[in-house]
């Protein structure tokens, strides 16, 4: 039951991301700053984890669940290390999904060539 | 032709993005990524991770996997059809970051690789990470 919600909710997720490209002419990285950033804040307030905890991954996978993990972190760290949290929980967080970006894409860099852009 | 006028011949001659149809591509595709994303959650789960480790795991696997597509050039080549479908999923991200360091690897690897690898990722970073510490903020004063 989980993998139709994760397939819906994703699903629409992305559909949001297709009207704001196709009406509003934001760029790529834009829309992925404005996916993380209003992730965050969803999380802060509450309304992300019912998402998360219906649909799995089809809230966690789009871009908005990178912004949970920020602030599922960061809340956590607050918890746990009060002022100091407030710095270190967000990147410690999603530290596994950055540095797996980074190092996966400089190794693909000394692998594979660009291919002409056709 | 008036300036206005000729706008609004310019966007009926320009080729009409048929934009149901791209959200039908977007949802669908988006939406088989998450399935995907699903599966490898249980993958973990089942493997007997905690939460926090699932969803770590979960992220670096989905990563993995959208650098490898890139480098193997089938991302790009979905990603034409797919638009946001395969933009706003983490595998996207990964795409960000693989496509611009493949790209410019002949700038060299520092500021070809190392550099171009954050054009759109570093945004993205910069601005979660701001969002992160204003969210810290708030809920340390009424947590």
């Amino acid at each position: 039951m989980t993998y139709l919600w994760a397939f819906i909710v994703g699903g629409i997720l992305c559909v949001i991301g297709q009207i704001l490209i196709d009406k509003t002419k934001l760029t790529p990285a834009r829309i992925l700053v404005v996916y993380v950033v209003a992730g965050v804040f969803l999380t802060l307030v509450g309304a992300y984890e019912p998402l998360v905890k219906l649909a799995g991954a089809g809230a966690t996978v789009p871009l908005t669940g990178f912004g949970y993990s920020l602030a599922k972190g960061v809340m956590k760290a607050v918890e746990e290390h009060g002022l100091l949290g407030i710095l270190t929980g967000g990147l410690t967080a999603t530290a596994g999904g950055i540095a797996a970006a980074v190092v996966f894409s400089l190794i693909a860099a000394l692998i594979f060539k660009s291919k002409e852009k056709s | 032709m008036q300036k206005q006028e000729y706008k609004v011949y310019a966007e009926k001659k320009s080729p009409n993005s048929p934009l149901w149809l791209n959200m039908l591509k977007a949802f669908l595709i988006g939406g088989l990524i998450c399935v995907l994303g699903e599966g490898v959650r249980n993958f973990y789960t089942n493997w007997g991770l905690n939460l926090e480790e699932v969803a770590a795991a979960t992220s670096i696997t989905m990563v993995f996997l959208g650098v490898l597509l890139t480098g193997i050039g089938i991302y790009d080549n979905i990603a034409k059809h797919a638009g946001a479908g395969t933009l706003v999923p983490i595998t996207g991200f990964a795409n960000s970051v693989a496509s611009p360091a493949i790209e410019y690897k002949s700038e060299g690897y520092v500021l070809g690789v190392g550099a171009k690898m954050f054009i759109i990722a570093g945004p993205v970073i910069v601005y979660g990470t701001v969002a992160s510490v204003i969210a810290g903020l708030i809920y340390y004063f009424i947590h």
